[in-house]
């Protein structure tokens, strides 16, 4: 999709007074918080999980080649194909190409963070490919024709309602209200697109170096439908997803249900090792992965490193107060929330996703709940750090800066300065408070400013006691 | 300048930017806090900002700047106390890792952060303190800073020393621990989005049933205090160390005086 | 495309040993020294029994369970289930079930599920009791298809193959002289979603029942 995470504020405001988003948003919040909280505190080993998790992905990051080769060999052994792509447009290709290849005409897609993120189904569709979103939230969207605004649950914004009216629109009615009703019917509609599907997709939680398979975790089993009943099954996966063995991606199994969902575990986690075997009964005829860099080999060199670790768990988007209030969409890109603000200005560029690391409070509820530990806040000041540095800030800002630095290391012209604003802020004041004030608006269009008591507390503490 | 006399720390009072501007009585409260726990308080005046906004905007250099103004003014004392959790996060927290690479300055850094306090938290954990005697009509409700909280440990500190009061009742409000909107230069850059947040708050606050908020970072308190004057809501917010110190009997935050009991 | 594959794989090596500041591959003895770690991560205390742990984890996800004495009473129990569910006198049934004897009016099959199948019955290779999941691998003896495509789905479960945690399952598939199967699912419960508004409903995709037949020991 296009990035449109230049107009985040428009787009957040417009969020901020869209009354079905702020309704779906509520409902969401409170189930996934409240899930995740019951599981951590019923895992007394949680903390500890953590911990050992980002140490794991610190080792993993830190011997990443020799993983890959292992997994790369691994795969090939089994029978399968592994491919690489260090862009968007190369993944595009490769996985186009294979297509092509089979003759493919109906392609089916397991949820896949990595094939949104290379635009993989407009290319698909723009060669006269049918494309079929079979996660129920991935199809919801599709049929309302926009990005997911959530990594684990893609239509965490819509309503029943809205989803009651698309279902009418693409399938005919009569019109379903219940929950069972919907989902049954995109069921009954989703199984014959399994069955006539020519190559199906999935995305990879974790490939396992040790035996070359790729792992999916899911609730609903459309990756499974997906996968087993296509000719050709291709993983989309970024680079640093690959773990050594099964036992060190069960570290992270433990961590990635309770933290995304709030579960023990997700219903099925799947494993797959090759194409189907010569006395197998059903399963793909080829087995692809399609291994994707896109600035992840940058990320590796720099100051964000950390961020490699994700697991994708959505977890911090769904503690965060700011994506709560504004939704995924208003992010204008593939990953929302704190995880999507560090990794779209790196993958898209700084100077195009400049609110995405300022609209943040940095208030680490984030980093509280990433099972990984990353530290979001402070991968977000550093984002901070080099807008300021490439000078990508607003001018203004800028200049503000510097005045207040150099106010500020003068102590008695900055004690001076204070006192004046008392004054003046003193006798704009009513009632305590003040309800406007020009040049900072934007406090007084929400809240009232409390005034000043009088003096400040410097010049009261001189006055009484001298130091 | 006063020397050490026996056992008693001293403590060099951090003027948060805030508060010595807004509310000064919080500073006086502090100081009597520290001095009835057995310190004595000294106020440098050549400190001025701990240096968060710049950081936060990622102006580094800037930041660094004021620091080091901060670790000179403040170095000689055996205590940096200070009352806000998120400026003395930044004094324990960021300000090593601001100077990392400065093997000048670094060492300075990381003493002053390892007697960096915010105020509550010292009282509780490092003095072991306990006010006692103070009374305060009212049914509170706790806000915790996110700074206070997961940057320092902050939660159940305050509390505790709060139920030494005499007739206060503490009522927790639903998502105490979710931010406010604040988030320093945020709340302007961002004013919608700070605007719902800060609505959702104030929503739990009234929700909660309480007559008055608590916390212990004055930018939270302030946008708190304003929103709900905007709203006409008859909520009071004080400081935790106002109350503590028996020194919440005028106005609270944005109130007047017409309000005070 | 080859071409163009080889180019990116030597470019995303090279990027990742700069960023690692290395200048090849790591040494030999280091890499072996890696490929024979055998991890050992933290596995959550578990303080019941394995049977009773399974049973209790598998049910909390709506899973159902049902004892048995021995393999020969599997037909008996699939057909109780069958009459209860109201479904036809059919099933796809893996292969390596072959040898049960089903009742004169049932169609058994041992090929591959198709839309038509609304019943299959698998037998499974262990069941982890941590979070009551059961593990069954693709093969001929038993097609990945009869796991997500009928409406219910019986498992067959030998008591004796519980075990406490994923890790001595993936020991299980490390022993087996077949190697990894080419799909192995762990499957806890029926399918679901939540995607509707949080609220969960089950059969999304997948079957819309699980029933588990434990064989005594
Ligand atoms: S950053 Fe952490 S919490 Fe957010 S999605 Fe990634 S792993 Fe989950």
């Amino acid at each position: 999709m296009e990035i449109r995470s230049k107009e985040f504020k428009s787009r957040a405001v417009f969020a901020i007074h869209d009354a079905s988003l702020q309704q779906a948003m509520g409902k969401a919040r409170d189930g996934f918080v409240g899930k995740r909280a019951q599981q951590a505190a019923e895992l007394p080993e949680f903390e500890a999980l953590r911990e050992e998790a980002k140490n794991l992905k610190n080792h993993i990051l830190e011997n990443l080649d020799h993983y890959l080769e292992r997994y790369e060999d691994a795969v090939k052994r089994a029978g399968g194909h592994v491919h690489w792509a260090r862009d968007a447009q190369e993944a595009r290709a490769i996985i186009l190409d294979i297509c092509k290849r089979v003759n493919a005409k109906t392609i089916t897609k397991g949820k896949s963070m990595v094939s949104e993120e290379i635009d993989l189904n407009e290319a698909l569709i723009e060669h006269g490919m049918e494309v079929v979103e079979t996660d129920l939230g991935e199809y919801i969207i599709q049929l309302a024709n926009e990005p997911p605004s959530h990594i684990i649950a893609p239509a965490v914004h819509k309503t029943k309602n809205q989803v009651s009216d698309l279902f009418e629109a693409a399938h005919g009615g009569p019109r379903k209200t219940e929950v069972a009703d919907l989902v049954n019917e995109a069921r009954q509609v989703l199984r014959e697109k399994y069955f006539r599907a020519d190559v199906g997709i999935t995305g990879g939680n974790f490939l396992i170096a040790e035996t070359g398979s790729s792992m999916i975790v899911t609730n609903e089993g459309n990756g499974d439908l997906t996968q087993t009943l296509a000719k050709v099954h291709i993983v989309t996966s970024g680079i640093e997803r690959v773990v050594p063995t099964l036992d060190d991606a069960t570290l992270f199994l433990r961590l990635l249900a309770r933290s995304a969902t709030g579960q023990e575990t997700e219903t099925y986690t799947t494993i797959s090792t090759g194409p189907r075997r010569a006395t197998d009964l059903d399963g793909p005829e080829e087995y692809h992965v399609v291994l994707v860099d896109n600035g992840r080999s940058k990320m590796l060199a720099g100051h964000f490193r950390d961020m490699l670790r994700c697991i994708r768990c959505g977890a911090c988007m769904n503690h965060c107060p700011v994506y709560g209030s504004v939704g995924g969409h208003a992010y204008g890109w593939v990953y929302p929330g704190p995880m999507g603000s560090v990794l779209t200005p790196l993958i898209k560029g700084l100077d195009n996703a400049y609110d995405l690391p300022n609209a943040c409070t940095l208030n680490g509820r984030c980093a509280s709940v990433c099972p990984v530990k990353i530290p979001l806040p402070d991968l977000l000041r550093e984002l901070r750090h080099l807008q300021h540095q490439q000078e990508l800030s607003p001018v203004m800002q800028r200049r503000a800066l510097k005045a207040w630095r150099f106010v500020a290391t003068r102590p008695k012209l900055y004690h001076a300065g204070e006192w004046i604003a008392v004054r003046v802020l003193k006798l704009l004041g009513r009632k305590g408070s003040i309800r406007r004030l020009p040049f900072a608006q934007a406090w007084t269009d929400v809240r009232d400013l409390p005034t000043p008591e009088g003096q400040t507390f410097l010049q009261r503490w001189q006055a009484q006691r001298g130091k | 300048m006063t020397q050490s006399t026996g056992k008693r720390p001293r403590v060099g009072l951090f003027a948060t930017c805030l508060m010595n501007m807004f509310r000064p009585n919080v500073g006086f409260a502090a100081a009597k806090l520290l001095e009835d726990a057995g310190c004595i308080v000294e106020v440098p005046d050549t400190q001025t900002c701990c240096g968060q906004p710049g950081y936060n905007s990622g102006d580094f250099d800037s930041a660094r700047a004021l620091a080091r103004q901060v670790i000179a003014a403040f170095e000689q004392y055996d205590y940096v106390v200070g009352p806000s959790g998120s400026c003395m996060a930044t004094i324990r927290h960021d300000y090593p890792v601001m100077f990392e690479d400065d093997p000048d300055w670094l060492p300075r850094a990381k003493a002053l952060a390892a007697k960096s306090f915010e105020l509550l938290s010292f009282l509780h954990d490092e003095l072991g303190a306990t006010p006692a005697g103070t009374r305060h009509l009212a049914t509170a409700t706790y806000h915790d800073s996110c700074s206070g909280l997961r940057g320092l440990g902050i939660k159940g500190q305050p509390r505790e020393l709060l139920a030494g009061v005499a007739g206060l009742k503490l009522k927790e409000m639903q998502d105490a621990e979710v931010c406010c909107g604040f988030g320093g230069t945020f709340c302007v850059k961002y004013p919608e989005i700070s605007e719902k947040m800060v609505e959702d708050k104030i929503h739990n606050i009234i929700e909660s049933g309480a007559d008055t908020v608590l916390g212990g970072d004055l930018g939270c308190l302030m946008n708190i205090a304003g929103r709900l004057r905007r709203i006409q809501s008859p909520v009071r917010v004080f400081h935790t160390a106002e109350v503590l110190a028996g020194m919440a009997n005028g106005p609270g935050i944005g109130g007047h005086s017409q309000e005070s009991r | 495309m080859m071409q163009t594959t080889q180019n990116s794989r030597d470019a995303i090596f090279g990027a990742i040993r700069s960023a690692l500041k290395r200048s090849g591959p790591l040494p030999d003895a280091r890499r072996a020294e890696l490929d024979a770690n055998v991890p050992q991560h933290t596995r959550p205390a578990q303080d019941e029994n394995l049977l009773e742990r399974f049973i209790r984890t598998f049910e909390s996800r709506a899973g159902t369970v049902q004892h048995i004495a021995s393999r020969a009473e599997i037909p008996a129990a699939v057909e109780a289930y069958r009459a209860n569910m109201n479904l036809p006198h059919r099933a796809a049934v893996g292969a390596a079930l072959k040898d049960l004897i089903w009742p004169a009016d049932w169609q058994v099959h041992h090929n591959r599920a198709g839309t038509e199948e609304l019943l299959s019955v698998s037998l499974c290779i262990a069941a982890i009791a941590e979070t009551g999941s059961l593990m069954l691998g693709a093969s001929a003896d038993s097609p990945t298809t009869h796991n997500f495509v009928p409406d219910d789905h019986v498992v067959v479960l030998e008591a004796a193959s519980i075990v406490g945690y994923f890790e001595e399952a993936w020991a299980i598939l490390r022993q087996r002289s077949e190697g990894m199967p080419r799909a192995t699912n762990i499957i806890s419960g029926p399918s679901r979603t939540a995607d509707v508004e949080q609220t969960i409903q089950l059969g999304a995709h997948g079957p819309r029942r699980v029933h588990v037949l434990i064989v005594a020991a």
